[in-house]
Formats: C-alpha cells, sequence, structure tokens
C-alpha cells in the first residue's frame, strides 16, 4: 500500500542524485566542480563562481537542530494520521549553513511522532539513519 | 517617481466566506467601484495590474468591464508578496507614461483551485519543495513556524508577543463594520488556550481564509489634483528578492531571519522623504503573527532581534500606541485577501476616513508578504 506521503519525483534531473545517494545510505551535498562550494538546495549554476560543473560529495551526516516544529490538523491524510508529529531542521557540522528538513526519530523506521516534542531542543546534536517509503529513500535523523 | 502619481479611487466586495459569485465577478464588482469612486469612466482605464495568481485574466477584466483599450499589463507573482508591488508597478507605468489610469487588484475564494495550494498538491514533488514537504512541512503555517521557533531561540520572543499581535489587529477589527471579526473580541486567555494550527503557532496567529476583491485607481499627481477623493499619493515603492532568499522555505541561505523585508526596505526609505521614525500609522503583512516583528525589524522601526519587545505595551495599538498597526484588523481579523485589504486602509488611513483613524497620519507604510518575494509602499496625504 502506498503511503500517501507526498515525496520527490525521482526524474527530477537536479536532484535525482541525491535521491540515488539516500537509496545507497549516503546523505550528498551538491558541491561546484569549479571551487568546490557546496550549495543545497541542489541547482544547475554555482551561485559563487557560475560554473555548470559540479560533483555530488558525501557528508558525515552529523549536525544539529536548527529549529522544529508540530504541524496539527488540518492536513492532508497522510500527515493529519501521524499528527501531531515533529519536523526539524537539521544544519550540518561539516558545513552549517548547508541544511536539511527532515524528522526526528528513535529509529530509521521509528514513526514521526514517537520522539516526544517537548525534549527536543535548538541545538542537539543528531546523525542521519534513512528509511525507505514507497520507491524514495527519505534522510531522517535520529539524537547522535 | 516620488509622489508623482497618485491612489484616486478604491472599491471593494463584500468580504466574507461562502461568496456566490466567481473570483472574476468578484474582481469586475472591486475594479468597477474603485473607478466610481475615483470618479472617472472605464473608458478612460488603460492599465491592468494583477497577481499572477489572479483567476480572471486581463482580457476578461477588460470586456467585462468596457475598459478601453489597454496599453500597460503586467503581474507579479509570488502571492502575498505581491500586493504592494501591483500598485507600485500600476504607478511606474503611470509615471512614465506607458498609461494614464491604471487598476490594480485582487480577488481571492478560499474554495478556488489556486487558493489553498498545500492541499492539492501533487504527490510527486519537483523543484524546492522536495526539500520540506516529504517530511510534512506541507503547509505555509508551517513553513513559517519553523522560522518563528528559530525567532524564538535566537531573540527571546515568546507566544506572549505573538498574543499582542493578535490582540491588537483584534482590537482595530472589532471597531470596523466590515470586518469579519467586527463582532469577535479576543482575550489573552483565549489566545493562550486555543488549539495548535503547528506549534509554535496556535489558530490565532493564522490570518483568516476570506472570499472577496479589492482593487485601486491610480492616476497621475496632475490628474488626481482634479478628481473626487482626496489624492493619496505614491511616495515611495520598493520590492525585493534578496540574495540566496528561497520562497517560504527560506532555511537554505546563511541567515534565513534576515527576511526580504530588510532589502525591500533599504530601497523604499533611500527613496523617500521621511524616516521611520516619522512614521506613525502602518500596516504590515500578516498571514502569520511572527512576520509582524520581522517585519517590524525589516522596516527599521527598531533593531534586529527587537520587534517581539516593540509589541510590548501596546505599541500597535489605536490610539495611543507607537505605531497602531493593521488599523482596519488586518489579515488576521479584518480579511485575508493576500494582503490587498492592507493597500485600501493605507489609502484610507491617508484620506483620513479610517474607523481607526491616526489623526497625525501624514504617511502610512504598507507592507507585503515576509517569506516571499516582497513589496511596500509608503503613501503620502
Ligand atoms: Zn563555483
Amino acid at each position: 500500500m502506498e503511503s500517501g506521503l507526498l515525496l520527490p519525483d525521482l526524474d527530477d534531473e537536479v536532484a535525482a542524485p541525491f535521491w540515488a545517494g539516500t537509496a545507497r545510505g549516503e546523505l550528498l551535498v551538491q558541491a561546484c566542480g569549479a571551487c568546490a562550494t557546496w550549495r543545497m538546495p541542489p541547482r544547475p549554476m554555482c551561485p559563487r563562481c557560475r560554473s555548470l560543473e559540479h560533483l555530488w560529495v558525501p557528508t558525515d551526516g552529523r549536525g544539529t537542530i536548527w529549529s522544529y516544529v508540530v504541524p496539527h490538523p488540518p492536513l492532508l491524510p497522510a500527515y493529519a494520521e501521524l499528527a501531531p508529529y515533529n519536523a526539524i531542521v537539521v544544519a550540518l557540522d561539516e558545513e552549517p549553513t548547508i541544511r536539511f528538513v527532515g524528522n526526528l526519530v528513535s529509529e530509521a523506521y521509528g514513526p514521526i511522532h514517537e520522539v516526544d516534542p517537548s525534549t527536543i531542543v535548538i541545538g542537539e546534536p543528531v546523525r542521519v539513519v534513512f528509511a525507505q517509503v514507497d520507491d524514495v529513500t527519505l534522510p531522517r535523523w535520529v539524537r547522535a | 517617481m516620488k509622489d508623482a502619481t497618485a491612489v484616486v479611487g478604491i472599491g471593494q466586495t463584500a468580504l466574507g466566506k461562502g461568496l456566490a459569485d466567481s473570483e472574476l465577478a468578484l474582481a469586475c464588482q472591486a475594479i468597477s467601484a474603485a473607478i466610481d469612486d475615483a470618479g472617472l469612466s472605464p473608458a478612460e482605464v488603460d492599465g491592468l495590474s494583477m497577481f499572477s495568481m489572479e483567476e480572471g485574466r486581463e482580457v476578461e477584466i477588460a470586456r467585462n468591464l468596457g475598459l478601453g483599450d489597454i496599453t500597460f499589463f503586467s503581474e507579479v507573482g509570488y502571492g502575498g508578496g505581491a500586493g504592494c508591488g501591483v500598485v507600485g508597478q500600476a504607478a511606474m507605468a503611470v509615471a512614465s507614461g506607458q498609461c494614464r489610469v491604471a487598476v490594480a487588484w485582487r480577488a481571492r475564494k478560499r474554495a478556488a483551485k489556486t487558493s489553498r495550494p498545500w492541499a492539492q498538491v501533487s504527490r510527486h514533488i519537483t523543484g524546492h519543495w522536495q526539500w520540506s514537504r516529504p517530511f510534512g512541512v506541507v503547509r505555509p503555517v508551517d513553513e513559517i513556524a519553523m522560522l518563528t521557533r528559530r525567532y524564538m531561540h535566537e531573540f527571546g520572543a515568546t507566544r506572549e508577543h505573538l498574543a499582542n499581535v493578535a490582540l491588537a489587529f483584534r482590537k482595530h477589527a472589532n471597531r470596523n463594520p466590515l470586518a469579519t471579526m467586527q463582532d469577535k473580541p479576543l482575550t489573552r486567555e483565549q489566545y493562550m488556550e486555543a488549539r495548535w494550527i503547528s506549534e509554535p503557532l496556535c489558530l490565532y496567529d493564522n490570518c483568516l481564509e476570506t472570499d472577496g476583491a479589492l482593487a485601486v485607481v491610480i492616476t497621475s499627481a496632475a490628474r488626481a489634483r482634479d478628481l473626487a477623493q482626496p489624492p493619496v499619493y505614491v511616495h515611495a515603492f520598493a520590492q525585493s528578492i534578496p540574495q540566496q532568499h528561497q520562497v517560504m522555505t527560506n532555511y537554505f541561505c546563511a541567515d534565513p531571519l534576515l527576511g526580504p523585508s530588510h532589502a525591500c526596505a533599504r530601497l523604499l526609505w533611500a527613496r523617500a522623504d521621511v524616516t521611520p521614525e516619522d512614521v506613525r500609522v502602518a500596516q504590515i503583512y500578516d498571514a502569520f503573527s511572527p512576520l509582524v516583528p520581522l517585519s517590524l525589524e525589516g522596516y527599521g522601526f527598531c533593531a534586529r532581534g527587537e520587534g517581539a519587545a516593540f509589541t510590548e505595551n501596546g505599541a500597535l495599538e489605536w490610539p495611543n500606541g507607537r505605531l497602531p498597526t493593521n488599523t482596519s484588523g488586518g489579515g488576521m481579523s479584518e480579511a485575508y485577501v493576500h494582503g490587498f485589504n492592507l493597500v485600501l486602509e493605507g489609502v484610507r488611513q491617508c484620506r483620513g476616513t479610517s474607523t481607526s483613524q491616526v489623526e497625525s497620519a501624514e504617511h502610512c507604510l504598507v507592507t507585503s508578504g515576509e517569506g516571499v518575494p516582497t513589496s511596500a509602499i509608503l503613501f503620502r496625504r
């Protein structure tokens, strides 16, 4: 049965390598092929040097919680079933201006409403884990 | 372009829920009322400036209203960021001679296809939304709540501050017979006990959902002096997409809390003869309460990080606050029509016809969406 969650289109040519990376258990960041600057979200051109060359580099998947929310209904049905759940923004340790939206879970396949939201603290360290949902592998985060 | 053009007519439909008319029909009624208010005829209108999200297109507007030959038409995107943008672009077109009489408007139905984009998003997400929506950051309120939590963390803002915003605007709505919340007072206790929508934001941190349309007519300052209403001059106008800005989910730049209002404000005040200290009344875009302290900082009414504290001691409240704000009730308590009702209230303050009139108002600042590519106008009486 399909999850009903809103999932990325794996044919999106800019982002496809990222989702191929998560499927392999890697959290990748797009880096400029000319000046090596990391950028997120990915895009065709480097805003620093305008190079179209880029590569995808692995990160160590460690970061800290930059902010979080706890959505309540009304929501799309698949999200309403899980609400209230948490969503977080994580700043990577290797480059804190590279940030990812995700969910704080107790283990890779733990539900996104399992962690008590009142225990979530901005600045707490997390590390990436991966969970397959339908045909996509989503990065998620557990306390480090 | 300073003071070269003026708003000479305003018009609106009823603002409420479940209006029967289509967005196009609502737009036509509001524009018609604005043309009448100005004492002009439809045949004199030759410029159209509208939100990209409008369902009724320019040709339909012109054919329904019996407008003359249209020599200027343009659109501004990004929803709530476009309100002052469409008015300012109409003013630019008049000032540059591309047209002589322009109308700008917004019509919206909450049930319309284009009104709640998050509720019909495709299951497969492309573009930058794929970095937030799969994780349940789905609605505008979730996107702004994320910035709000960070704002509270960095600068010590609290729910008491957000309540100051919601309560001030409600008090103004209670004085406005056309406001949706005219007969519904709001107490601090009700605010604190309200249900969550996306923590840390509760029900009363959110704007209303409204059907309705509003419009303005703009012409040259010279022509304006001969028309039915006192002219309200477009003293300064600015738009901004700040560096590395990302619409709504602006989490990826170096300093996400430095929102679009900061860059917009730099241009606006550079083009104006006055400073924030001279401004006694403002209409600040309020799809969500935290956008107000962020915009107060951006537009220079206080220093960075002090927007929340600025709301203390009734500073946003008519008549005695430092800066009575959203004096018709704003998006949170009058109506939410993508912020276009703020434009009309800015005009009324400069005409002297607000239901919460600030007597010393020589100017009124009107701002559009914080969190999206934005715009602002400083009106002068
Ligand atoms: Zn580069």
